[in-house]
């Protein structure tokens, strides 16, 4: 644990809707090129967490955050006011619970993040858009269709696709919140092997309802109780020999 | 027995349901009857192609001249001037309420805009006679008082309320998550309007455009005010012109006898107007189908 690069670290965030406080003086350390699992029973805020990170809270009114999460290695402050939101979602991509494809063919979906960019090249789209539908297992899939809409692939394909837009612009982090919980077992297999693949390149923080696709995947674990960090550390020691009674019972499906 | 009385029961309903959903289908096809059945009489005395590529409509004259191409031109140009202004402003306004307004400026907006297409579209024909097209005069002296452009803009701003009513409404209703993908992604509010919710929420839009582009065409009242009931085949907004609807208004409003070929010449003139709309809905619709990506919201 000692040796491994930090890649972000939260300082005592607290995170308020209006008046109501969600996140209570959570600190955590999130390792570089590995998966870090936000565990915890509905509504104890592990989403809302999440969502700091690319500043998600942002597009709605009355959020408030204090406390810090520091980048590195540049050091800075991600949900500083004085930090653009656009800016922050450049480097942390996303992946949401319900697979969100655009109503745009496989290849536009992918090339969004560069055409924003300001990318128009046709070349480089094409190259990415091979490279990251590669990566993203669904290349196979998909290769003699690119430019037929992105809504006639299954629910999994969809949400690998959604993986795929993501790695498009090389996040640095990438966010997944419940990316399997709309998805069958099979399709979750795959996407299982797909994290544990793509951390090889990019840090990963999951938000999941299933503690045993956090036994599976993750090489850290945090269980969040209403919403505080109750417990953090290595996955195999929160699951084999948690310190906290609360995690304990959690994950031996006592409450939850 | 109870139960006899409720299928009883459930049976009128649905006939009055079944009746009131056919009633207008009939009302419907009796007028396209009647303009067809009318127009029959006319176009027994007047050939159609002297009728579709006549360049002159002078009906009401001792030596009259059915061309009814300064009809189309008229018609054409007053409705092209007005969703010019109508469409791009319209949508404009759809993009702000939808994806940048607050919610209080949305409450407070919309029923504005509203208003506007509350306003009796009489008022909005003096509007453009006594103000826009005085005002156009200051600019461009050469300007009839009886133009096509100053109904042509005040009919686009008439519009723009249907345009953005329509719009908004479909593009508020592309969800949430598909927003939060395009932000996620580091998109601005703009890119996320113009490259995600505008596809997404494109058949509302052209929904919104088909309607507004089909009231344009059977705007009466502003042109017949402001337009100058002169069947002029020109595309020059500066002159006066004439539209379809408001040659009929010009007819019903005379005293021409009923049943005179005079009179069968609103009938010939109402059925163009009729297949004209059709054959542009037609094209909306297949455009429509063509364009969209299957499986939108």
């Amino acid at each position: 644990m000692v040796t491994e690069n930090l890649k972000a670290k939260v300082n005592n965030l607290n995170f308020y809707y209006g008046n109501t406080q969600v996140l209570k003086n959570n600190n955590l350390p999130i390792f570089e090129k590995k998966i870090t699992a936000l565990i915890g029973p509905s509504g104890c805020g592990k989403t809302t967490f999440l969502r700091c990170f690319n500043r998600m809270h942002d597009l709605y009114h009355n959020n408030r955050y204090e406390g810090e999460i520091i980048l590195y290695p540049d050091n800075i402050n991600i949900i500083s006011p004085l930090i653009d939101p656009i800016e922050v979602r450049m480097r942390i991509g996303m992946v949401f619970q319900k697979p969100n494809p655009f109503p745009k063919s496989i290849y536009e979906n992918i090339a969004f993040g560069l055409r924003i960019r300001g990318i128009k090249k046709k070349s480089i789209i094409d190259e990415v858009v091979e490279k990251t539908l590669k990566d993203a297992a669904l290349w196979d899939d998909v290769r003699d269709r690119l430019h037929s809409p992105a809504f006639n692939l299954s629910g999994g394909q969809q949400q690998r696709l959604c993986i795929a837009r993501a790695l498009a612009t090389n996040p640095e982090i990438l966010l997944f919140d419940e990316p399997t919980s709309a998805i069958d077992p099979i399709a979750t297999g795959k996407i299982e092997e797909l994290m544990v693949e793509l951390k090889k390149k990019v840090t990963i923080i999951i938000v999941t309802h299933n503690i045993h696709q956090a036994a599976r995947i993750a090489d850290y674990t945090a269980f969040m109780y209403l919403g505080e960090i109750i417990e953090f550390g290595p996955t195999e020691k929160i699951f084999t020999v948690p310190s906290d009674k609360r995690t304990e019972l959690y994950i031996s499906g006592k409450f939850g | 027995m109870k139960n006899q009385l409720g299928k009883i029961k459930e049976n009128i309903i649905e006939m009055l349901l079944f009746l009131s959903a056919i009633f207008s289908i009939i009302i419907t096809g009796s007028i396209v009857f009647i303009l067809f059945y009318e127009s029959i009489g006319f176009f027994k005395e007047v050939s159609i192609i002297e009728f579709l590529t006549g360049k002159e409509w002078t009906p009401l004259f001792a030596n009259p001249k059915f061309g009814v191409l300064p009809l189309i031109a008229g018609t054409f140009l007053t409705t092209g001037i007005a969703i010019s202004i109508a469409l791009p402003l319209g949508l404009i306004a759809a993009i702000y309420l939808s994806e940048y307004a607050t919610h209080r400026v949305r409450e407070i907006l919309k029923p504005v805009l509203e208003v506007l297409a509350a306003i009796p579209t009489v008022v909005y024909g003096y509007f453009a006679l006594l103000f826009l097209t005085p005002l156009l005069q200051k600019f461009i002296p050469q300007i009839s008082s009886f133009n096509a452009l100053s109904p042509g803009i005040i009919m686009g701003i008439m519009i723009i309320p249907y345009v953005t009513s329509v719009s908004e409404d479909s593009m508020r209703a592309v969800p949430m998550h598909i927003r939060e993908g395009s932000y996620a992604m580091g998109a601005t509010r703009f890119q996320t309007a113009i490259k995600v919710i505008i596809p997404a929420a494109f058949s509302g839009i052209g929904a919104g455009f088909t309607l507004g582009i089909s009231r344009a065409i059977g705007e009466t009242m502003v042109v017949a005010i402001a337009a100058g009931m002169m069947p002029n085949f020109t595309l020059n907004p500066l002159e006066p012109v004439q539209t379809f609807t408001s040659y009929i208004v010009q007819v019903s409003l005379g005293d021409v006898p009923h049943g005179t070929l005079e009179y069968k010449t609103i009938f010939a003139a109402g059925v163009t107007l009729f297949l004209i709309t059709l054959i542009f809905n037609i094209i909306g619709f297949w455009l429509k189908k063509r364009i969209i990506i299957r499986g939108v919201y």
